[in-house]
């Protein structure tokens, strides 16, 4: 009995202490913005003319929309590829090259941001840029976060798939339904809740990635027209301009922390409603 | 049957091993009653407490006994000041000498609170800063880079005060070919940007850019990947790029050979002083330091950073 009350007290503060880190980051982020949302109203960060801290605009929509955009085309890439790629796994490949692609897959999902960034900065941009320039853009952003995010979509179907109950397969094949029948119809169906967490994560890591979206999406803040357009994601917009910033510079940069913070509390939130939704 | 052995040897000690843990484990929860690994996490905690508290208490102890310097400021002269303080520390045994960045606007920010003894300022004093002191250890100068590939050799002040503020977005008018500008610049509150703003009379709301980037590799990166790009980096390390064989050109600026050689002299119009900045006069080991850092005993540091030596008085 003993061991079992120290175990849930254990278990207890190791809960307390994941909730409270969490919490400290929200109280930080609300201490360190307070400057400038005490003084500023909070309109301004919606209708100022542009975001040039220096000469006191704030406007933090631009950004908003560009982190938006951006992961949002990600997720358009990525997720389509991302399903494809671990059905092949799962259904398609032999055993060989089924482990031999995951194990690409795995490899993939290692790299560090950097090494993308750098990768898009140096190949991508320049062959971006002979089509339409300048070629740092949104499109650069895009293609460098969905192969970001592209494992992630992946390897968590592949897992979510692998993980549906033989005897359904088995049932659907006896029932003389094809293969893309028993995989739409039965392995699909059976698999989504684990594949919409993994997309879920997805998003996730796109909206807070910063080092490559800074290397490669040219940090113009706009609304961009076209895709060729160059945005500045409110992460790059943080880590381009933190370095530097004095006063309420620094302040109204903690604020575009805070917005991002808010922006994913509003999408789990969403995951939240949805999965509730679904089993309703 | 010697290869056999080894392993053989191993599966008897592994075995031997494990008849010895399930021993020992019987015996501890037979006698106690209760896992021992609790107690044992437990007591490694204390222990982990302990070490942390011995650790930090040791180190606060070497802060007292040791002269402790402090510098923040300018990204740009925070590798050269890193560089002066490490030979001057083993010149001088016992001295400690912290170097940390934030910009030249943090080294006036945090002299002026005491923060740091003396701040790294990449620029001239301002007007509303003369309570302070500064002295110049190096000058550096900022270079408008465009692509080897580009045939623009020159560019007037005024023509580069329109490509920035998007008056100009051919290059065939300012007599390259006829591509699309590219504008690359720098994000808010690099003092690159504030000496190029303040070189074209300019404020950055102005500006058009296409690019905006944040340090000087990745400005002289995005002019690598753009032949039609302009941008403007310091001139040390896009000499040092362009001498290593990349393909970026340094544009003359009023008939002035962007160099090295040249902001030595003073005749650059792009160029700025590296600054050493104390709150009144220094004392002490700031005095020291600073006399150091203007001697020609670190010459061949400030050569090494690509940035060009004063000589000192």
């Amino acid at each position: 009995m003993l061991t079992d009350k120290l175990l849930i007290g254990i278990l207890r503060a190791g809960a307390m202490m994941a909730a409270l880190v969490m919490l400290l980051i929200l109280i930080f982020l609300m201490h360190e913005s307070w400057p400038a949302l005490s003084t500023l109203s909070i309109g301004r960060f919606m209708t100022d003319a542009s975001w040039h801290p220096l000469e006191g605009a704030y406007n933090l929509m631009p950004m908003l929309s560009g982190t938006v955009l951006a992961s949002a085309g990600a997720l358009l890439l990525a997720v389509p590829l991302g399903l494809a790629s671990a059905l092949f796994i799962v259904f398609y490949a032999p055993l060989h090259l089924a482990t031999l692609y995951k194990r690409l897959i795995e490899l993939l999902s290692g790299i560090p941001s950097v090494v993308f960034g750098f990768w898009g900065l140096t190949t991508l941009v320049p062959l971006i840029n002979q089509w339409n320039p300048p070629g740092a853009s949104l499109l650069a952003g895009i293609l460098v976060l969905a192969m970001m995010i592209l494992p992630t979509v992946t390897l968590t179907a592949y897992t979510a798939l692998a993980a549906v109950p033989d005897e359904l397969l088995r049932n659907a094949a006896a029932l003389g339904l094809s293969r893309w029948g028993m995989i739409k119809g039965v392995a699909l169906p059976a698999a989504k809740t684990g594949i919409a967490a993994g997309i879920i994560l997805a998003v996730a890591r796109a909206l807070g990635e910063t080092m490559a979206v800074l290397m490669v999406a040219g940090n113009v803040v706009q609304y961009p027209e076209t895709l060729f357009d160059p945005v500045r994601t409110l992460a790059a917009n943080i880590a381009l301009e933190t370095a530097y910033a004095m006063g309420d510079h620094r302040a109204v940069l903690f604020v575009s922390g805070l917005l991002l913070l808010l922006l994913i509390m509003v999408l789990s939130g969403m995951a939240g409603l949805l999965e509730k939704q679904r089993h309703a | 049957m010697q290869r056999r052995q080894p392993g053989m040897a191993i599966s008897g000690l592994l075995r031997n091993e494990q008849t010895l843990m399930s021993l020992t484990n019987n015996r501890l929860v037979a006698k106690t009653g209760m896992p021992k690994i609790f107690r044992f996490l437990l007591a490694n905690l204390f222990f982990l407490v302990i070490g942390i508290g011995c650790f930090s208490q040791a180190q606060a102890q070497t802060k007292a006994a040791s002269q402790r310097l402090v510098l923040t400021g300018s990204s740009t002269l925070a590798p050269l000041a890193g560089e002066i303080a490490r030979r001057f520390e083993s010149l001088h045994p016992g001295v400690r000498i912290d170097v940390q960045t934030g910009g030249s606007s943090r080294g006036i920010h945090d002299v002026r609170k005491g923060i740091a003894a003396i701040g790294l300022v990449s620029r001239a004093l301002k007007p509303d800063e003369a309570d302070l002191q500064a002295f110049t250890i190096a000058q550096d100068g900022v270079s408008i880079i465009v692509h080897a590939g580009n045939p623009v050799i020159t560019l007037s002040r005024e023509q580069i005060a329109d490509i920035y503020t998007g008056r100009i977005t051919r290059w065939n008018v300012a007599g390259g070919t006829d591509a699309r500008i590219t504008v690359v610049n720098k994000a808010e509150g690099r003092s690159t940007l504030e000496l190029f703003l303040d070189y074209l009379q300019l404020k950055n709301s102005e500006i058009k850019p296409h690019v905006i980037i944040g340090d000087n590799a990745q400005g002289i990166k995005t002019v690598i990947g753009n032949p039609h790009a302009i941008g403007y980096v310091s001139i040390g390390a896009a000499e040092y790029e362009a001498r290593r064989g990349a393909p970026v050109r340094l544009l003359s600026l009023g008939g002035v050979e962007a160099s090295v050689e040249n902001v030595r002299q003073g005749i650059f119009p792009l160029s700025r002083p590296l600054n050493l900045v104390t709150s009144g006069e220094p004392q002490g080991l700031a005095r020291q330091f600073i006399e150091f850092a203007r001697s020609a005993q670190v010459h061949d540091l400030i050569r090494t950073q690509y940035f060009v030596p004063v000589n000192a008085d």
